[in-house]
């Protein structure tokens, strides 16, 4: 895909790299490309999967609406209702039944106008028993800086499917998200979501949710996410546990070098025989920052199994004078220390991917 | 190789260390016994210089006054030391800190990993998950890499097999037989002096060096009636 093509600058192509998008498409099976409220590029490699605008889909496949706020309440905020009241835009992803396609699909949400509301619905569709690994990444165009973007995201995971799904997001210090996310999953389906911020932005409020309808479910949430001084991130994710043998672990490392974020999580046991936790840690590297996790847990029958944890401090001195005696620097040891802190070495996806990006 | 004139170290409000003087010529291994909370790890980490440890007196290392100098230019020096408890660092690998900084190749650090048998742990996050045995291997392996002039060793066998302390112990002599290689090692037990030719011992308590001498004698001695007899060397000091 040429960056010139998409009419981007040098600089502009830059910054989108940076949210994990490879123009050259070569360790991508698929990819879409949105600025603004347009579609510019969509593009699949593998004809198991299936990667188009979502108002195209919605023209071509006519049962598709009936996925359409199924797993977002159309009117759960003012956000989710202006993204009904506009043509649907965003993307559609559908990997076929039994396809497992080990290879990243990727997605770029671009906001380049000013003061632009970019709204943007996707819609999520794995088949009985197939893989996907989706990239999505949202940006803006620095000198826009102000803008809304308002993304909803909806999952459709079924019998035996798994998703893997990981958004980056780099915007500007004037910049407001509202993504709003839901999860349906059926029987022994998984749905893993990684969400990472480490770059500047004015708001973002986020709770996504998973449903886990059928029996073995499981769903994981993981996030890093860093506020820079200005910066406001009230960020959490939620599983219900309805159904048996379901599971579900919720993540969150979280940075402040100024900013404060709220780090929320909720997990509700509705069926006996469940298990999940939830866990924040968060660190604080500067005296503005600031650092509230809310855990919440709600059990609603016997035999569900869930616990939280939570632990927010500094840098420990005797870490950083464990490795200047190795003849590091204080800054050295200070980044080494936080990018350690920031990475999720049990993620093995992850781990690598942030080496990337990160 | 290493003079301290003087050194008196304060935690806090509290001097811990009390008018230490000591040097440690080029090539030896010295021994530093006492009995517990006499000051003998503050000693280590006020040599590498520690901001929460406040010093007044000279550090004299390479023959150059380093008392005022950060612990990473100190290190950069030729200083290097093995933790009694080392912190955990999660999400930092092993591998990635250690080429970082070491000076030695790829294939001199791979022949030193498999010496202490640390190998197996290269992509491990540092000291996390890792017993006992193997903090202190990863310990030794960490401050040999750095190929310090002066080894500084905080009770590098305690917590630690017999097994571990043979590896531990031939890693050390071997390193510490080039006559270019200082060390000051604390011991409670002396297990590690049976692989190593120490040079002098010293007695510290209550901050201070109560005695100096063969470093096999002290230890039969601390053996025999405990620090009994270092107390009571201890009281006879007169004052300065």
């Amino acid at each position: 895909m040429g960056k010139q093509k998409l009419g981007l600058s040098k600089k502009e192509a830059e910054r989108i790299e940076t949210v994990g998008f490879d123009f050259k498409e070569k360790t991508r099976c698929g990819s879409f490309f949105q600025k603004d409220n347009q579609v510019l590029y969509f593009n699949q490699k593998n004809k198991d999967i299936e990667i188009m605008p979502t108002s195209l889909a919605l023209k071509k496949y006519s049962w598709l609406k009936k996925y359409l706020w199924k797993a977002v309440d159309k009117n759960k905020d003012k956000y989710t209702k202006e993204v009904a009241r506009h043509p649907q835009e965003g993307y559609f992803i559908r990997v076929k039944k039994g396809q497992k396609i080990e290879v990243p699909v990727q997605a770029c949400l671009y906001l380049k106008k000013k003061k632009l509301h970019q709204r943007v619905h996707n819609l999520i569709i794995a088949q009985e028993g197939s893989f996907v690994n989706i990239i999505t990444g949202c940006t803006i165009d620095p000198r826009a800086s102000f803008g809304l973007h308002i993304g909803i995201s909806e999952f459709f995971i079924q019998k035996g499917a798994t998703v893997y799904f990981t958004m980056i997001h780099n915007w500007a210090k004037e910049t407001i998200v509202r993504p709003r996310t839901g999860a349906i999953l059926e029987k022994n389906s998984k749905f893993i979501s990684n969400y990472i911020c480490k770059k500047e932005v004015k708001d973002i409020q986020m709770f996504p949710l998973a449903y886990l309808k059928g029996e073995g479910a499981i769903a994981r949430f993981n996030s890093i996410l860093v506020a820079k001084k200005g910066s406001y991130l009230d960020i959490g994710s939620g599983v219900f546990l309805g159904a048996k043998k379901t599971k579900a672990e919720i993540t969150t490392k979280a940075l402040s070098e100024g900013g404060k974020i709220i780090s929320r999580g909720r997990l509700i046991g509705e069926s006996s025989d469940t298990k999940a936790h939830l866990e924040c840690q968060g660190l604080i590297v500067d005296k503005e920052g600031q650092i509230e996790a809310i855990p919440e847990i709600k059990a609603l029958t016997i035999g569900t199994d869930l616990s939280h944890e939570a632990a927010i401090g500094k840098i420990a001195q005797e870490e950083i004078d464990y490795l200047m005696a190795r003849g590091i620097s204080y800054q050295e040891a200070v980044s080494l220390i936080v990018k350690g802190f920031l990475s999720f070495q049990n993620n093995n996806f992850l781990k690598e991917f942030t080496k990337e990006i990160i | 190789m290493l003079q301290i004139k003087n050194l008196k170290v304060k935690v806090g409000r509290k001097e811990i260390i009390k008018d230490i003087s000591l040097e440690i010529p080029k090539g030896k291994t010295y021994v530093l016994f006492g009995p517990n909370g006499s000051g003998k790890s503050t000693f280590l980490m006020a040599i590498l210089g520690f901001s929460k440890y406040k010093t007044k007196g000279k550090i004299i290392f390479k023959g150059k006054d380093i008392s005022k100098i950060s612990p990473d230019k100190r290190a950069k020096m030729g200083i290097g030391i093995a933790f009694q408890r080392p912190p955990i660092i999660s999400g930092l690998i092993l591998k990635d800190l250690i080429e970082i900084y070491s000076p030695l190749n790829k294939k001199e650090l791979e022949k030193k990993a498999k010496e202490l048998m640390i190998d197996i742990f290269f992509q491990r996050e540092i000291n996390k998950g890792m017993s006992g045995g193997e903090i202190k291997r990863g310990e030794i392996f960490q401050v040999l890499s750095q190929n310090p002039d002066l080894l500084l060793l905080d009770e590098p066998e305690s917590g630690v097999d017999i097994e571990n302390i043979e590896i531990i112990g031939k890693a050390l002599k071997k390193f510490l037989s080039s006559k270019e290689k200082s060390a000051l090692i604390i011991t409670h037990t002396g297990l590690i002096l049976k692989y190593l030719n120490a040079d002098k011992g010293f007695v510290m308590v209550d901050g201070k060096i109560s005695c100096a001498g063969d470093p096999k004698a002290i230890l039969k001695t601390i053996k025999k009636v405990g620090y009994q007899k270092c107390f009571e060397c201890h009281r006879k000091r007169p004052e300065k």
